[in-house]
C-alpha cells in the first residue's frame, strides 16, 4: 500500500492533506504532536515515516523531535500491526495469575514474539502493563474489547472468533 | 434541561432530578440496574442485561434499565439489581448466560426475590417498602459493613452517563456552597479536613492549593492525574467510569480555591470506557452552564479539556506529566521550581489525582472536620483500595485510614483462596514492597507503611500466596520498572538494568553470595540518585523483599532451589511411570516435543529438550495426575 496517502471512507487522499486536516480539528493547537500523532495513528493504524515527515512539517518541528515522541510512549507503532489485536494484559495481579502462560500460550500458537504481527498480517500480539481489570485477572483485550478472567482452553475459542 | 444561571435555579433543577430519581426506584414498572464497569463488562455483564430482557420481552413484561458503575464486589460481576414495585432493590451476582433464565424464573415468575443468587437488599432511603424476611441488607456484606464510602459513594448507584443522577444527589451543591465562600475559607476547610494527595505522594492538599492561589501571575492552570499507570491499581478507573461527575465538581472547587480558568484531565487511553464517559460529563455540565463562563452567576468562568495519555508509566510524576500535555517526550525534570510556580507552560499550575478530587465535593458539604473524624494520625479520612491477587474477594473498597492490613485482607476480602497461606501483601505497586505475612497488623496509612519500607501509593493491595516465589516477583517489577525508565539519569537507566541483570542471575540458579549485597549497594544508588519517584521508590520491592525474605534469596543462590518453584530453571517436570496411562495429551500439547512415549505406553520427558512452559502438567487429566513438578538443581 502506498504510505504516502491514506484512505478515508474509500478516498485516497495525500498524508500531508489529512495531517492537514487532523491538526484543523484539534481543538487545541497548544501540546499538539502527541494528540495528532494519537489522531494519524487511528487512521492508518501506526505512523508511517511519510506520516513522521508530514506531522514534522506542519508542526514546523523536526522529524527526530516526532520521533523522540513517538518512540518514548508506549502506544505509538512505527509498523503496521496486524488486523487484529491482542493485548495479553502483565500487570502484578494478571502477572500472579497465569497472564505470562496466557501469554506464552498465544505466542506458541501463532508463532509470534510478542510486539510481533503473523506473516499473513491477521494477528499482532502484545503486552500491556495494566488494563485496570485487575479484579479478573488474567485480563486480556482482543480489539479492545476487555475479557476477564481468561483461562488457557478459552484462547482457542477467542481467535476462531476473529475472522 | 435548562441551565443553572445562578445557585437558586441550580437548586430547581436539582429538585427535578430528585423527582425523576424517585420517579425511577418507585415506579409501576420493573427496572433492571446493569454495573456497566470495565470489570462487569469483561465479565459479559452486557450479553446478561440482554439476555434477561429478552426474557423479559418474551413474556410480554414492560420493564425500564438503566447502567450503573462499579459497585466494587467484583469478584461477584455481573453483577445486576433488579426492583420489582414495591418490593426491594436486589442485587445479584454471579451472573451468567445460563442461569439468567432461572433468575428471571425465580423474580418474576415465582415472586422469590430472595433467591441463590441474592448477595442483598440496596437499602436506600428513598425506598421506603416492607423488608422481606430473611433478605439480609448488602450493607451487612462483609466485604461492604466495615466500609466508609465517600469518594465511592455514588459508584455503583447512579448512572454515570446521566448528570440528573448526579444532581439527585446533590450534586453540585457543594460548589454552589464553595462559591458563596471566599477561596481562602475554600482552602482552610480543605486543610481542617487534613485530605493528602490520593496518588500516592500524600502531599497536603490545602496547603498545595496555597503555594499555587499565592504564585503570582493571573494565568494558572489545574490538572487532574488520571495517568493510573501502577498495575495492580484501578480506583481512579472506577471513579471515572462509575462517578465523573464527583471528579468534575472537585476540580471546579479546586479551581475556584486556586484562582484557575483552565483544567485539564490527563487519563490514560487504556481506558477507553472512562474517556468516553468523561467525554459525556463535560458536555452535560457545559450543557447545563456549570462549566464555561459566570458558572451559577458567580462570575467565575473555568472549563476543562480531555488529554489522552499515550502509554508511560512515569507520566504519574507531575513534571514528567506536564512535559506530556506540552505535547514532548514525559521526562520529569528537577524541581525547584515546583509546580505551583511554575508549571505547565511555564504558568502556575495545581495537580491532584481523581480520587482526591472525588472526596471535595462532600468536605465542602459536611465540613474538614466531620472528613477528619475518620483515620489515625496525620493520615485523614477514608482511602480506596484495589484488592486483586490470592484472595477470595477481589475488588475496590474504601475504608477509614488506620485500618490494619489483617482485618481488609481477611474480613474484607475473606482471606486467600483454596488451603494456601498468605505469604504478604504488595502494596503501592512497583513503588511499594511486600509487607509480609507475620506484619499483616500494621494500619494502613502513609506513615505505617512508609516505616514498613513499602509505600500506600495509590492504594493497590496485592496479595499473595505462598506459591509466589519473591525473587521472581522483585524480578517482575523490576522488569516493569527498568523498561518504564524515562533514561534521565543514569542511576535509575542503568542501575535498574544491572539490578534486574542480578535478579536474572539468582532466579537462574547462577547468582553466588556477594550479589545480596551488590544488589542491596544499587538499589541504594538507585534510590538516591534519581531525580523522581520512579527511581526513588524503583528498589523499594527488591528491597523489603530482602528485608522480610532474604532466606528464600540465599536458598536461591546457595543450594539453588526455588522454593516456591516458579523460577524456570529451578524446577522440573517429571512424569510418575505409575500414574501414566499413555493417553498422549502432553505429548500433544508440548510444544518443543520434548515428550516421548507410545500411545498407552508410559511417557518420559527429555529434561534438555523441555522448556518448562508447563503445558503438560495443565493438560494431564485430574483422574491422572501423572505429570509432576518438582525441585531442579540446575547444572
Amino acid at each position: 500500500m502506498n504510505q504516502a496517502a491514506v484512505t478515508i471512507m474509500g478516498l485516497e487522499i495525500g498524508i500531508e492533506e489529512r495531517v492537514r486536516q487532523l491538526l484543523e480539528c484539534l481543538p487545541e493547537k497548544d501540546g499538539a504532536l502527541i494528540p495528532l500523532l494519537q489522531r494519524v495513528q487511528s487512521d492508518q493504524g501506526f505512523i508511517s515515516p511519510e506520516a513522521v515527515k508530514a506531522v514534522a512539517e506542519e508542526l514546523d518541528v523536526s522529524e527526530s523531535i516526532v520521533y523522540g515522541v513517538a518512540t518514548f510512549y508506549a502506544e505509538f507503532k512505527l509498523v503496521r500491526p496486524g488486523k487484529h489485536h491482542l493485548k495479553v494484559c502483565l500487570g502484578t495481579s494478571c502477572y500472579l495469575r497465569g497472564g505470562q502462560s496466557l501469554l506464552d500460550h498465544f505466542s506458541r500458537k501463532l508463532g509470534i514474539r510478542p510486539g510481533k504481527t503473523t506473516e499473513d498480517g491477521k494477528f499482532s500480539l502484545e503486552t500491556v502493563a495494566c488494563l485496570g481489570c485487575c479484579s479478573r485477572s488474567p485480563a486480556m483485550a482482543v480489539d479492545n474489547v476487555i475479557y476477564g478472567g481468561v483461562s488457557l482452553d478459552q484462547t482457542d475459542s477467542i481467535l476462531a472468533g476473529l475472522d | 434541561m435548562k441551565r443553572a444561571s445562578d445557585a437558586q435555579a441550580l437548586q430547581e433543577i436539582q429538585k427535578d432530578a430528585k423527582k425523576a430519581w424517585l420517579e425511577l426506584l418507585q415506579g409501576e414498572h420493573p427496572l433492571i440496574c446493569t454495573g456497566l464497569s470495565t470489570c462487569g463488562i469483561s465479565a459479559k455483564a452486557s450479553e446478561c442485561q440482554l439476555g434477561i430482557e429478552s426474557e423479559l420481552a418474551d413474556r410480554g413484561i414492560a420493564f425500564r434499565s438503566m447502567k450503573v458503575g462499579c459497585l466494587g464486589l467484583c469478584y461477584a460481576e455481573p453483577l445486576i439489581y433488579i426492583k420489582m414495585p414495591n418490593r426491594p432493590l436486589v442485587c445479584y451476582g454471579h451472573l451468567h448466560l445460563h442461569n439468567i433464565a432461572s433468575l428471571v424464573d425465580a423474580v418474576f415468575d415465582n415472586n422469590n426475590i430472595n433467591n441463590n443468587l441474592t448477595l442483598g437488599a440496596i437499602d436506600l432511603p428513598e425506598i421506603k417498602v416492607l423488608p422481606v424476611p430473611g433478605l439480609l441488607s448488602l450493607w451487612e456484606h462483609p466485604m461492604i459493613k466495615p466500609q466508609v464510602r465517600i469518594a465511592l459513594r455514588n459508584c455503583g448507584l447512579i448512572d454515570p452517563e446521566d448528570i440528573r443522577h448526579y444532581l439527585a444527589h446533590g450534586g453540585y451543591a457543594s460548589l454552589a456552597k464553595a462559591l458563596a465562600m471566599k477561596p481562602e475559607e475554600v482552602i482552610a476547610e480543605v486543610k481542617i479536613s487534613g485530605l493528602r494527595g490520593r496518588g500516592g505522594a500524600g502531599f497536603p492538599t490545602g496547603t498545595k492549593w496555597e503555594f499555587c492561589r499565592r504564585a503570582p501571575g493571573k494565568e494558572k492552570y489545574l490538572i487532574c492525574n488520571a495517568d493510573e499507570g501502577d498495575p495492580g491499581a484501578f480506583m481512579d478507573r472506577s471513579i471515572l467510569e462509575g462517578d465523573p461527575h464527583a471528579v468534575l465538581e472537585g476540580m471546579l472547587i479546586a479551581a475556584y480555591a486556586i484562582g484557575c480558568h483552565q483544567g485539564y484531565i490527563y487519563c490514560r487511553a487504556e481506558y477507553p470506557l472512562a474517556l468516553k464517559r468523561l467525554d459525556i460529563a463535560l458536555q452535560e455540565a457545559r450543557e447545563l452552564g456549570l462549566l464555561g463562563e459566570d458558572i451559577l452567576g458567580s462570575g467565575m468562568s473555568f472549563d476543562i479539556s480531555i488529554k489522552e495519555g499515550a502509554g508511560a508509566f512515569v507520566c504519574g510524576e507531575e513534571t514528567a506529566l506536564m512535559a506530556s500535555i506540552e505535547g514532548r517526550r514525559g521526562m520529569p525534570r528537577t524541581r525547584p521550581p515546583f509546580p505551583a510556580n511554575s508549571g505547565l507552560w511555564g504558568k502556575p499550575t495545581n495537580i491532584n489525582n481523581v480520587e482526591t478530587l472525588a472526596n471535595l465535593a462532600q468536605i465542602i458539604d459536611r465540613g474538614g472536620k466531620w472528613y477528619s473524624s475518620f483515620g489515625v494520625g496525620r493520615s485523614r479520612g477514608t482511602k480506596t483500595l484495589s484488592l486483586a491477587g490470592a484472595v477470595r474477594r477481589p475488588g475496590l473498597i474504601e475504608v477509614p485510614m488506620g485500618m490494619t492490613l489483617q482485618q481488609i485482607i481477611f474480613e474484607i476480602g475473606g482471606g486467600v483462596p483454596g488451603d494456601k497461606a498468605c505469604k504478604g501483601v504488595l502494596t503501592g505497586g512497583p513503588s511499594g514492597g511486600c509487607i509480609p505475612y507475620f506484619s499483616l497488623d500494621v494500619p494502613v496509612d502513609y506513615e505505617s507503611l512508609t516505616e514498613k519500607g513499602s509505600i500506600m501509593g495509590s492504594g493497590s493491595m496485592i496479595i499473595i500466596d505462598e506459591d509466589i516465589c519473591i525473587v521472581d516477583l522483585a524480578k517482575f517489577f523490576l522488569t516493569f520498572t527498568q523498561r518504564e525508565s524515562c533514561g534521565k539519569c543514569t542511576p535509575c537507566r542503568i542501575g535498574t538494568r544491572q539490578m534486574l541483570a542480578i535478579l536474572e542471575k539468582i532466579s537462574e540458579g547462577q547468582a553466588v553470595i556477594g550479589d545480596i549485597a551488590r544488589l542491596e549497594g544499587l538499589a541504594n544508588a538507585v534510590k538516591n540518585g534519581s531525580l523522581c519517584g520512579l527511581g526513588g521508590t524503583a528498589p523499594n520491592p527488591v528491597l523489603t523483599a530482602l528485608r522480610y525474605f532474604r532466606e528464600e534469596f540465599e536458598e536461591h543462590i546457595l543450594n539453588k532451589i526455588c522454593p516456591s518453584l516458579v523460577c524456570k530453571n529451578l524446577v522440573a517436570y517429571t512424569i510418575d511411570p505409575e500414574r501414566c496411562k499413555g493417553c498422549g495429551l502432553c505429548k500433544e500439547s508440548c510444544p518443543a516435543g520434548a515428550i516421548l512415549g507410545e500411545k498407552k505406553a508410559v511417557h518420559t520427558i527429555n529434561a534438555v529438550a523441555c522448556i518448562k512452559c508447563g503445558a503438560c502438567m495443565a493438560v494431564c487429566p485430574e483422574k491422572f495426575k501423572a505429570v509432576a513438578k518438582e525441585v531442579a538443581r540446575c547444572a
